[in-house]
This record gives structure tokens, C-alpha cells and sequence, in this order.
């Protein structure tokens, strides 16, 4: 019985704690840098996720966003920005660069192919 | 006297051993002192340049430019030609450079057509390294900017290709002692994917090879009904040594995707096959080394390393299967990619010189042999041949082309010989626009995918969450032995989840569907427009031009008065050779098919409103409508009644008088198109509402109608009112098709729910519509609403299937069925159902490929 209640206890405190780290602890958040040549231009490393994945720019000002894939593995072999109409392979160890003018403030998710790792632009 | 030098890298030092008075006499090294050095070295003279200029849009231009040219220090002589857009400079190389002219013509508002290229060099390692070869570049004629990268090992070349030669560029770098890595090409970079592809398909084939044995074994052995199997194979510990390769050599990638998504708190598939793997794998290991912790809670222990490896083993063929598959999906960008030309017969100084593709200028002069592709877009200016434009428009049979008419970059020349001034080169060519154009239609959403979207944001981690609850029920209320029971459970509900399915359904769909439509004419703009395209309701036709040729034809002649059909044919043509109006040009085209020699006409004169008279062969003809006849008092006795029901059927009736005397009657109308008839049926058997929109008078719009067998017309349309037509259409509740050329119907096309511009490939009409077809072929129209109905069908299917799937297979995997009917699901049937899901959904779209059209018969839908 004693083990049952621990069992549950543990369980519940799991649950939370996944949640919690999913979906509502503090993501780091990245302001693009202005380059000289009147780019906001950042890196973004692709190793089964995006970082950084929150990415915050300025709106009509060119972007360009670095990736630099990390890895082979197969998810990743694309970025995608479907409002942007942007759909980019990356390929492996390379850096792939994605450049458009933001125009309208707002967020705009990034993903990879299938949709499962994810990033933000936040347009401002 | 002896003197140390010290270099940086072993390049340096062979470089300076190829030359060392060069840089022992210029000890500073810089940039100046060297060209001084080369510069003493060659023989002084004049050179001379041509840059092509962009942008000049008058003769005033050419002054401009050419007198700040002129002013410029070192130019001798500097002459533009507005005509030919080139600027001509005579300069001193030691005085001036190509860059200044260039930054110069620059300064003024214009451009210079120059080609900027990336090198990658092999073993740049130091900053002076980079100073070298940028200097090396710099005196080559005609580079006007160079930068070297040391960070990327590559050099980024600005030159005029009117100058200089990629050949000659990269003999300059070498010339430094630094060897020039193959240039990538653009499309390259799809290559390297398949190969990094291929490279892991090989890898994850043999682990799968080497997790199937290894299963098999463990399968063996923890089975106790299959009858000979060893006895060793039972024993925990050798099952153990067995299932830990598979765990953490064969499944590495699990864990490794995991861990990544885990540190970017994301959470994926392989989040949940690692953790779920795992927990039977950790479980099995604590009963083969401390069973007596088992036996202490009451509970046998058993070891579950067949599920652990063979779930990893199914899962990694899933992705094999999967992995095939996708890389099929993008098959149509690859094509398109591979049909770019890789180098281009240019006339340069008189000669026939083969440059590579990227180098081609607007106005330049290519010449194309029978077989070989046409590299550009451009203007046939001498020969003729008949051309393959199937890969482009999807147009089976070759088109014949001749002087003055349009090639397309990347079709196949087939059999004449031809030159052609290139009109749009690199990004601005029909091939280019189109990949550009199905590389955004693929890589856009369609609105019907943003559920699957949401859920798969949340997916994973709730999926964890109802696995342990699925745990901590099962132990708490489970029957004996229960923490078996929540272990299998728990293993299965992580297991069978496939965010996957749900993430590939839609794109995958989109992928195949645009590529399919782009292998045919049809170009897709987005998942939007498919979305939308499926659900049209009326289709919108315009008539000159969409359903008709836009060209009048000569349709009847009726002779009278004992004249012959090519006597009224010759007469007519040859009055009209003066004129300029189109019926003429009708009537002059039907005669010269005819192959009828026409007479010069003299005293020609046009009455307007009503026709044209002329003497020909020194015979009086007047040709023109009724009222023309009735004023001349001319007797035209039943060929009114004739002419009457000529105009009854939308064709223009013109009355021909030879000395007086009624010749007969020549009908020119503007004809349906080939397909026109056989599309609207098409259309009709779609279930869709077919209206044609005309300017026309109602009479003869209703005559074009009834022959293309529309049954409602929109007659008597001016251009500016086309747009409220189809807003009131779509007041009525409808959604609207319209269907017209793009350039004059755009703004129709905007307001119409889909713009479907005809028989074009600019850019300007592709921006206009949601649809473009690059053929004239109005059956184009409906395979483009079939394939946006056999898209979003296959889409519907996909995420049917992958929803149905999760949220049935989920709660029998946390054994919902079990208290009822007693049944549960073993982890290894769950991870079966999982790797398939996906291949299943993938395949699906990829079925998209094979599919049949209605309109199969005109419209050739390869494979």
C-alpha cells in the first residue's frame, strides 16, 4: 500500500514537473543584431531544436537567419515558415542562410518539416 | 646579406618561393606597391573595357553617364551607346580601374550588368593570405569587386562578364598558389542532401539489419512455446548482453534526438520511444541483477527485453520505409532543378564561345544545335526549329517556332538550328520563376492544417503525462502482478502515440499535389489556394482569348453570282491588304494558308463604320457590311438572309462587290479553342457552374455559348464592371473560379476566390493568380480543380487516419478495453501500428502521383 501511495505521489509530481517544463517555464530570448550593412542578422544552431528558439526582430528591417545544422538526423532536414511561405532543407553541417523583410508586427512560428521542433519570430 | 623570413603557414612560404623579389622588394606589401610591381611589369598601353548598363532610358542617359565617365582620372576616352546599353572606356590601367567606372555609373542611377560569384578556396589560413588573393583578383580585368572570407574559405567575385571569364578568375586565385574548389552550383545544395540522405538511409539499414537478428534471438528466447530453442537463450544475463546494443547502438539516435529536444524543452518522437524504451529496458535490467528486490515485493521478476529491442528494431524500419518515401514527395523540385542548362553558346567578339549559364546577359546572342537545351529565356532572331517545351508546359507534341518568336530556357531543341537574344536570364527566367514558385506553394500551409498544427505543439508532453497516469492507475488498481501490468501499459501508451502521422499529413499531401500539377503546365500557388480551389462552386470563363483563340478567323465564305470561293478570297485579301484592322488580318491569314497569290491594291480608300474599297487587277471591289451596300444601292437579293444567320451564330458577316456586282459573303469570327468544348463538359461533370463574361453583345456571346455548351452568359460586360460581376456572384453565396489571361482580367482574377490566369508564364500575372497555367489549354482548368480535389481529399484521409488512429490507439494502449473485454495491447503490436501510421500517411500523398484526371485524354498527366 505504502508503495502505491509513493508510486502516485511520484506520478503526480512527474506529470506537473513535464508540464511545467514543456509548456510554461522561461524560454531564453534572443534580439537579432543589426549588422552594418542594415541586415538583423542571427545564428540559429539546429541540434534537435532550435537555439535560440524565440527570436525577436525589428519590422521592416531585412533579416537574416543563420542556421547552422548540428546534426543529420532526419527531422530537422527542413525549416519551414508557413505564414512566410518559407520552406528551406538544411542541409547537414552547413549554414543556411533565410533572408526576408518582416513587414507586418506579430509572431510567426518556425518548425521543422513535420511540425514537431518548433521556434518563434517575434516581429515588433 | 642574409635576412630570416618567417611565414605563417606552409602556404605562404610556397607561395613566396614561387615569386620572392615580388615581396622581398616590397617589404611593406601592400596593395599599391604590388600593382606597382605588376604594374611595372607589363607594357604600358591603353586598355579598353565595355560595360553593359542597366537602366537607361534615354539618350540623355548615355550623356550622363559618359561624360562622368569621362571625367574620371586615367579614362582616355569614354563613349555610351544608348542603343546597345554599353559604355566603351579607353583607360590607363595604372590610373584607373574598372571598379571606379563602375561605382561611377553607379553614382548616376544606373547599373552595371555585372555576375557575382562565390569561390570556395582550398587552404586560406592566414589574414595575409586573404589580402593576396583579393589582390590577385583585383588587377585581374574585369573583376571589379573582390572579398575574401577567411572564416568561409571563400571568395565572393563582382566581374563583367563581358570582361572576363570564370576561367580567368580562377586562374588569378591559383596564380597565388591557392587551389579553387569546385564551384556548387545553386541546385547543388538538393544534391548534397540526397547524399547526406543516402549516407543515412545506408547507416540506419544496418542497424536495422542488426537489430532484426539480435531480435529474432531475444524473440526466441523469451518465448517459452517455440520448440528447439536453445536453452542459453533464456538465460536473463545473455539476453541482457544480447538487448544492450540494440538499446544504445541501434536506438542511439533516440536518444540523442531526445536529449536535443529535451534541452531546447521540446519533446518529439523520440523523446517518447527513448523514454519508453527505456523504462522496459531499466526494468528488465533491475530483474536480471537484483531480482531478489522483486521476489522481496512479491512480485516474479521477468525480463521484458524483447519489447525494448524489438520496438526499436520495427520503429527504425518505419523510418526507412518513411524515409523512401519523403524523398519522393520533393521529386518534382529536384526535376525542375535538373532542368536547368549548365553552360550556353554565346556569340562573344564574333566568336562562338561556351560560357557557363550563369554569365549569359540579357541581349546576348546563344546559338542552339538540334538536341541540345535552349539554355534562356529569349527571341529567335535567325532559324527555326521545333521545340520540346513538355517539361515546362506539359505540351506533348514540339511547338514549331521560327524568326520573332519566344524559346524558353531549359526546353529541348529539336530539330533546326536557331539563334536567339536572351531576354531574361538567372532569376527572371520562366524556369526559375516556376521553381521559385513550387518552392513556395510547397513550403505554405494550408488553413486546414492548423489543428493537426496546435495539437502537435502539445502533443508529446501530454501524451507523457496520460502514460504515467496510465502507470500510476494500473498500480494502484491493476490486478496482480500490477506493476507488470503499469509497466506494459505505460510502455505502450508511449509507444504507440505518432505525432508524426499528424505533422506529415498535410504537407506531404501539398508536396506531391503542387509537384504533380507543376510537371503539367499547372502552377499551385499555395496550400491556401488548393484549399479553395477544392471548393469552387462556379467557374467564371472569360471569352476572348480563354475560351476563344482572341484571333478572328475567317469561319464562311458563300459565293453568289457565279464567283468561286478563292476568287472572293483573293479579292477580299487583297482590298484588305491596306487595312490594318483585325478582320482583315483574317482574311489576309485564311488566303495566304490557302496559299492564293494576292494583287497590290490601288485607290484604296476606308469608309469607316462600313468598309474599304480598292481597284484590284483594275477590277472596282468593295467590301463591307449591309448599311455599305444599301448606300451604294448594291443587289445583294438572298444573301442577306444568309448574312442574317451567319450573325446569329456570333460571326461577323462582310458583303464582297466586284464591279458592282455581289461576289458573296466572307463570316469572320473569333473561333473556340481546340479544348474549349471538352473542358466546360469537364467542368460540367464536375458538378460546376460554367458562365462565360464578355463584352460582347448578348446575341453573340449567346452563339460562342451555345457552341461551347455554357449555359449562362454574362453578355455586354465592360472590362471595369468584370469585378462586380463576380461580386455579386459571390454575394449569391457562391465560390467563384475566374478564369482569364491575368494581365487585363487581374483584377477580376484578385476579387474572384481563385484567379486562374491562362496560357502564361510572367510573373506578374503568376503574382495576379492563385493559379497560373502555362499552357493556353482551357482542360488545364479542370485538372488544376481535380488535383485541388484529390489533394485536399488525400489531405482529409491523412489526418482522418492519423487523428483516428492517436485517439483510438491511446486510450486501448493504456488498456481501456481491458476491464471490459479483457483485452490489452502488447507494446511490440503497438509499436507495429506506430511505425506504420506514418509510412501509411506518406504513402497516402504519395498516391497522389498515380492519379488519373478526367481530363487525361488532352491534358497528358505523366506517371
Amino acid at each position: 500500500m505504502q508503495t502505491q501511495i509513493l508510486i502516485t505521489i511520484i506520478g503526480v509530481l512527474l506529470i506537473i514537473l513535464v508540464n511545467w517544463y514543456f509548456f510554461f517555464s522561461k524560454r531564453k530570448v534572443t534580439q537579432a543584431t543589426v549588422e552594418a550593412e542594415g541586415i538583423q542578422e542571427v545564428k540559429v544552431i539546429v541540434k534537435g531544436g532550435y537555439s535560440p528558439d524565440v527570436i525577436v526582430v525589428k519590422r521592416g528591417i531585412p533579416v537574416r537567419i543563420n542556421f547552422y545544422r548540428d546534426e543529420t538526423a532526419e527531422c530537422s532536414d527542413t525549416v519551414v515558415f508557413g505564414d512566410l511561405k518559407i520552406r528551406k532543407p538544411l542541409p547537414a553541417f552547413k549554414t543556411t542562410p533565410i533572408q526576408f523583410t518582416p513587414e507586418k508586427p506579430g509572431e510567426y512560428t518556425f518548425t521543422c518539416g513535420m511540425g514537431m521542433m518548433r521556434g518563434k519570430l517575434i516581429v515588433e | 646579406m642574409r635576412e630570416k623570413y618567417y611565414f605563417c603557414s606552409k602556404n605562404c612560404k610556397e607561395t613566396f618561393e614561387q615569386n620572392p623579389e615580388i615581396y622581398i622588394n616590397s617589404k611593406t606589401g601592400t596593395k599599391q606597391e604590388v600593382e606597382r610591381i605588376r604594374g611595372e611589369t607589363r607594357v604600358e598601353k591603353l586598355e579598353k573595357t565595355h560595360l553593359p548598363i542597366v537602366g537607361m532610358s534615354c539618350a540623355s542617359c548615355a550623356q550622363i553617364i559618359q561624360k562622368s565617365l569621362s571625367e574620371l582620372k586615367g579614362v582616355n576616352r569614354a563613349s555610351v551607346n544608348f542603343a546597345t546599353s554599353k559604355a566603351t572606356v579607353a583607360y590607363d590601367p595604372q590610373q584607373a580601374k574598372v571598379e571606379d567606372f563602375i561605382s561611377a555609373i553607379r553614382k548616376n542611377g544606373y547599373d552595371v550588368g555585372t555576375v557575382s560569384i562565390e569561390i570556395p578556396i582550398q587552404g586560406i589560413e592566414c589574414a595575409s593570405c586573404v589580402q593576396k588573393i583579393e589582390r590577385a583578383l583585383l588587377v585581374t580585368k574585369g573583376v571589379s569587386t573582390a572579398v575574401v572570407n577567411l572564416a568561409t574559405q571563400k571568395a565572393k567575385v563582382e566581374y563583367l562578364p563581358s570582361e572576363t571569364r570564370l576561367d580567368e578568375i580562377k586562374k588569378a586565385i591559383e596564380s597565388t598558389g591557392y587551389k579553387v574548389m569546385e564551384i556548387p552550383p545553386e541546385e547543388e545544395v538538393e544534391d548534397v542532401e540526397r547524399i547526406q540522405r543516402e549516407k543515412e538511409y545506408k547507416k540506419l539499414k544496418t542497424k536495422f539489419l542488426a537489430g532484426l537478428i539480435i531480435s529474432v534471438l531475444i524473440f526466441l528466447g523469451s518465448s517459452e512455446w517455440i520448440p528447439g530453442t536453445p536453452e542459453i537463450l533464456s538465460n536473463f544475463f545473455v539476453l541482457w548482453i544480447l538487448a544492450t546494443p540494440v538499446q544504445f547502438w541501434v536506438g542511439w539516435q533516440f536518444y540523442k534526438g531526445a536529449w536535443g529536444a529535451f534541452v531546447h524543452r521540446n519533446a518529439d518522437m523520440n523523446t517518447l520511444i527513448a523514454v519508453g524504451t527505456s523504462a522496459a529496458y531499466l526494468y528488465s535490467v533491475s530483474a536480471t541483477f537484483v531480482p531478489s528486490f522483486f521476489i522481496k515485493g512479491g512480485v516474479e521478476p521477468k525480463v521484458y527485453f524483447d519489447t525494448s529491442t524489438i520496438i526499436i528494431t520495427l520503429i527504425l524500419l518505419g523510418r526507412l520505409l518513411e524515409a523512401r518515401a519523403k524523398g519522393q514527395t520533393s521529386e518534382a523540385i529536384l526535376k525542375l532543378a535538373g532542368l536547368q542548362a549548365k553552360t550556353a553558346r554565346v556569340m562573344r567578339d564574333g566568336k562562338e564561345t561556351d560560357i557557363p549559364i550563369e554569365e549569359v546577359l540579357v541581349e546576348d546572342i546563344v546559338l542552339v544545335r538540334p538536341g541540345e537545351k535552349i539554355p534562356v529565356d529569349g527571341i529567335i532572331i535567325e532559324g527555326k526549329s521545333a521545340v520540346d517545351e513538355s517539361m515546362i508546359t506539359g505540351e506533348s507534341i514540339p511547338v514549331e517556332k521560327g524568326k520573332g518568336d519566344e524559346v524558353i530556357g531549359s526546353t529541348i531543341n529539336k530539330t533546326g538550328s536557331f539563334k536567339f537574344e536572351a531576354t531574361k536570364v538567372g532569376k527572371d527566367t520562366a524556369l526559375a520563376q516556376i521553381t521559385k514558385l513550387v518552392q513556395d506553394a510547397q513550403g505554405s500551409k494550408a488553413p486546414i492544417q492548423r489543428l493537426a498544427d496546435v495539437i502537435a505543439g502539445y502533443f508529446v508532453p501530454i501524451v507523457i503525462s496520460i502514460a504515467i497516469a496510465t502507470f500510476i492507475i494500473w498500480v494502484n488498481f491493476g490486478p496482480d502482478p500490477a506493476l507488470t501490468f503499469a509497466l506494459l501499459n505505460f510502455v505502450a501508451v508511449m509507444i504507440i502515440a505518432c505525432p508524426c502521422a499528424l505533422g506529415l499529413a498535410t504537407p506531404t499531401a501539398i508536396m506531391v499535389g503542387t509537384g504533380k500539377g507543376a510537371e503539367n503546365g499547372v502552377l499551385i500557388k499555395g496550400g491556401e489556394s488548393l484549399e479553395t480551389a477544392h471548393k469552387v462552386t462556379t467557374v467564371v470563363l472569360d471569352k476572348t482569348g480563354t475560351l476563344t483563340k482572341g484571333e478572328p478567323e475567317v469561319t464562311n465564305i458563300t459565293p453568289a453570282n457565279g464567283f468561286i470561293e478563292t476568287e472572293i478570297l483573293k479579292y477580299a485579301a487583297s482590298t484588305e491588304k491596306g487595312s490594318e484592322h483585325p478582320l482583315g488580318e483574317a482574311i489576309i491569314k485564311k488566303a495566304a494558308d490557302q496559299k492564293i497569290k494576292l494583287s497590290d491594291p490601288k485607290d484604296f480608300y476606308a469608309i469607316p463604320g462600313h468598309g474599304i474599297e480598292a481597284k484590284i487587277d483594275g477590277k472596282k471591289v468593295l467590301l463591307g457590311n449591309l448599311k455599305l451596300m444599301r448606300d451604294r444601292n448594291i443587289e445583294i437579293a438572298d444573301l442577306e438572309q444568309k448574312a442574317g444567320e451567319l450573325s446569329g451564330e456570333g460571326k461577323t458577316p462582310m458583303y464582297i462587290v466586284v464591279d458592282g456586282r455581289a461576289a458573296g459573303i466572307i463570316a469572320v469570327a473569333d473561333t473556340l479553342k481546340d479544348n474549349s468544348k471538352k473542358a466546360v463538359e469537364g467542368l460540367h461533370q464536375l458538378g460546376l457552374e460554367v458562365i462565360m463574361l464578355t463584352g460582347d453583345n448578348q446575341r453573340t456571346a449567346q452563339a460562342i455559348a451555345r457552341k461551347a455548351g455554357i449555359d449562362r452568359v454574362l453578355s455586354e460586360v465592360l472590362p471595369q464592371d468584370k469585378v462586380d460581376e463576380i461580386k455579386k456572384l459571390q454575394k449569391t453565396g457562391k465560390v467563384v473560379a475566374m478564369v482569364g489571361d491575368g494581365i487585363n482580367d487581374a483584377p477580376a482574377l484578385a476579387q474572384a476566390d481563385i484567379g486562374i490566369a491562362i496560357g502564361t508564364g510572367t510573373d506578374v500575372a503568376m503574382e495576379a493568380s492563385d493559379i497560373t497555367l502555362i499552357k493556353g489549354d482551357l482542360q488545364g482548368v479542370v485538372a488544376s480543380i481535380e488535383l485541388s480535389k484529390k489533394t485536399i481529399k488525400t489531405i482529409k484521409q491523412n489526418l482522418f487516419w492519423a487523428f483516428f488512429y492517436n485517439t483510438a490507439g491511446i486510450p486501448i494502449a493504456a488498456g481501456i478495453l481491458y476491464p471490459f473485454f479483457g483485452i490489452l495491447l502488447n507494446p511490440i503490436f503497438a509499436s507495429a501500428a506506430m511505425a506504420f501510421s506514418s509510412v501509411s500517411v506518406v504513402s497516402n500523398s504519395l498516391r497522389l502521383r498515380r492519379c488519373k484526371f478526367k481530363s487525361q485524354d488532352s491534358v497528358t498527366f505523366s506517371k
